[in-house]
């Protein structure tokens, strides 16, 4: 019998919002982080809207010294570490001040690609025959577990220290494999979550493939529109989310507060095959994911409240509604309320997953539905699966106890977890 | 410069590499950087480049080797600074 895994600490770095507070005023009031980006206008990008937190020299002195700040220009690191540090904050948890390491602790902080201005500057000094003044953080701020290698000193732990990255499902694959070790017995707290840079260097690739919206420069908070029959393509943006996961037993003999179960999940791939390529999701596996994952959680699919989709404002959002009314055997006015935070804060790449795992799980202990934004008209191909006053455009109160929520990415991945409002009784 | 002025430029550059444990007046023409002052080896190569554009020279790889105290890093930026002078 595995052990019962529950949400101690929540934090956040979004567009919308840094801290929890200010992240779940955005969602309730449908406040956008999406903002014109004056850089990508000059360098002639298509899309010149993106969503990045707006990170003031307060708050990064407060996560940060000042010799940490030197040279400092891993934007994902910024943002994961003021995530991440805040959910351990609010867990109730210390930064160990001994010299033995938490043995039981651990970080797994995901990400797609880290310290992208750094390597850019680099790369410069590089080319100009002067890598002797690259310094001595270069290495650290751009290797992809520069993340986890940074959260894992500051607060001293002891167990895994490691790095996931699956792409846009990077977030929610996190908090499935923090689950499954500490249910394993092989931690008893792990700080789970993922950030992703920002910056034109990042988003450029996606800019190349003409998946970005084009005719919003001038709009930027209507760009972003899940579900909509206006849909034009996904917008870039940037950030971190983050979870402490902890045992149950551990929780409880801490008496800490706890905000959520993790049910459970499943991490899958349609390996490219059928429908599915390195961009295009095989619909196979992604149905074969969620009806996983809700089978690991040993609920029933009628049992789900809503669902947090990943819905990222591309012509294949009715083919992943598709998808869970067909792995959830729900349709019409059956089928659980939906929502995506794209809407408000773009596709943060891979911090998309665990941005909207913290949503997901303060829609529990908010007892509400976070409202869509940009669907007043939703597509056809949609309504004609599901019921549309099961996607609300007003956060409502809902009080929902079960969400499933699932990321999927390029290389035709797929990540679904379970979340449960938390009660002392299994189930 | 001053040899004073010198040696205060360099403690304001070495002064934030300090661990927390360890005061700006704990500084000494004497103090081993790595050894009394605590400072992480990493961060003797930013000193280096810090030290490098404070005072526009340029360190070689056996001036860092013989740059085990606040003293020796003296001595180095004397001579360089000397040279610069010179040329």
């Amino acid at each position: 019998m595995n052990r019962r895994v529950v949400i101690t600490g929540l934090g956040v770095c979004a567009p919308n919002g840094i801290g929890i507070e200010n992240f779940k005023d955005a969602l309730y009031k449908g406040i956008s982080g999406i903002r014109h980006q004056t850089e990508l206008k000059d360098l002639n990008f298509g899309c010149q809207v993106a969503a990045s937190p707006i990170v003031t020299n307060e708050i990064l002195n407060t996560y940060f010294t000042p010799l940490q700040q030197r040279g400092l220009l891993a934007s994902g690191l910024i943002y994961g570490v003021i995530a991440g540090m805040e959910a351990w904050k609010s867990a109730g948890l210390e930064t160990n001040k001994t010299t033995i390491p938490y043995w039981d602790y651990g970080v797994l902080f995901g990400t797609g690609i880290l310290g992208v201005a750094k390597f850019r500057e680099a790369i410069h000094l590089i080319d100009d025959k002067n890598v002797r003044r690259l310094g001595s953080t270069s290495v650290l701020q751009t290797m992809a577990s520069g993340i986890s290698a940074y959260l894992g000193g500051m607060l001293g732990c002891g167990n895994q220290v490691s790095t996931n990255s699956a792409a846009c499902t990077t977030g929610t694959e996190g908090v499935i494999m923090g689950y499954d070790r500490i249910a394993a017995g092989k931690a008893e707290v792990m700080l789970v979550g993922s950030c992703s840079d920002s910056g034109p260097y990042v988003w450029g690739g996606f800019d190349a493939m003409r998946i970005l919206p084009r005719d919003y420069n001038h709009n930027p908070s209507a760009a972003s529109r899940p579900m909509s029959a206006t849909a034009a393509g996904f917008v870039p943006g940037s950030g971190a989310g983050s979870l402490v996961l902890e045992s149950l037993e551990s929780a409880q003999k801490r008496g800490a507060t706890i905000y959520a179960e993790v049910l459970g999940g499943a991490i899958n791939s349609g390996g490219q095959l059928g429908s599915g390529s390195m961009t295009a999701p095989n619909s196979d596996a992604v149905q074969r994911c969620i009806k996983q994952a809700v089978n690991n959680a040993g609920i029933l699919s009628k049992n789900i409240d809503a669902v947090n989709g990943h819905l990222t404002a591309t012509t294949k959002d009715a083919l992943e509604i598709q998808n869970w009314s067909a792995s959830l055997n729900r349709f019409g006015e059956d089928f659980p309320f939906l929502n995506s935070y794209k809407g408000l804060v773009g596709h943060c790449l891979a911090a998309a997953g665990s941005i909207e795992c913290v949503g997901a799980i303060l829609q529990l202990t908010e007892g509400v539905i976070f409202g869509n934004a940009n669907c007043e008209d939703l597509h056809p191909d949609i309504t004609n699966i599901i019921s549309a006053t099961k996607i609300p455009q007003k956060t409502i109160q809902a009080a929902p106890k079960i969400i499933a929520k699932a990321s999927f990415g390029f290389g035709d991945v797929n990540a679904c977890t379970i979340f449960k409002s938390y009660s002392s009784s299994s189930l | 410069m001053t040899k004073e002025a010198r040696y205060e430029k360099l403690k304001n550059i070495v002064k934030v590499y300090l661990p927390q444990d360890v005061a700006v007046r704990d500084i000494t023409l004497q103090s081993n950087f790595l050894k009394e002052l605590n400072i992480n080896s990493a961060n003797l190569v930013d000193i280096i480049l810090d030290v490098e554009d404070a005072f526009d020279i340029r360190l070689e790889n056996e001036d860092m080797d013989k740059m085990e105290t606040v003293a020796d890093a003296i001595e180095i930026i004397d001579k360089k600074l000397a040279t610069k002078e010179l040329s």
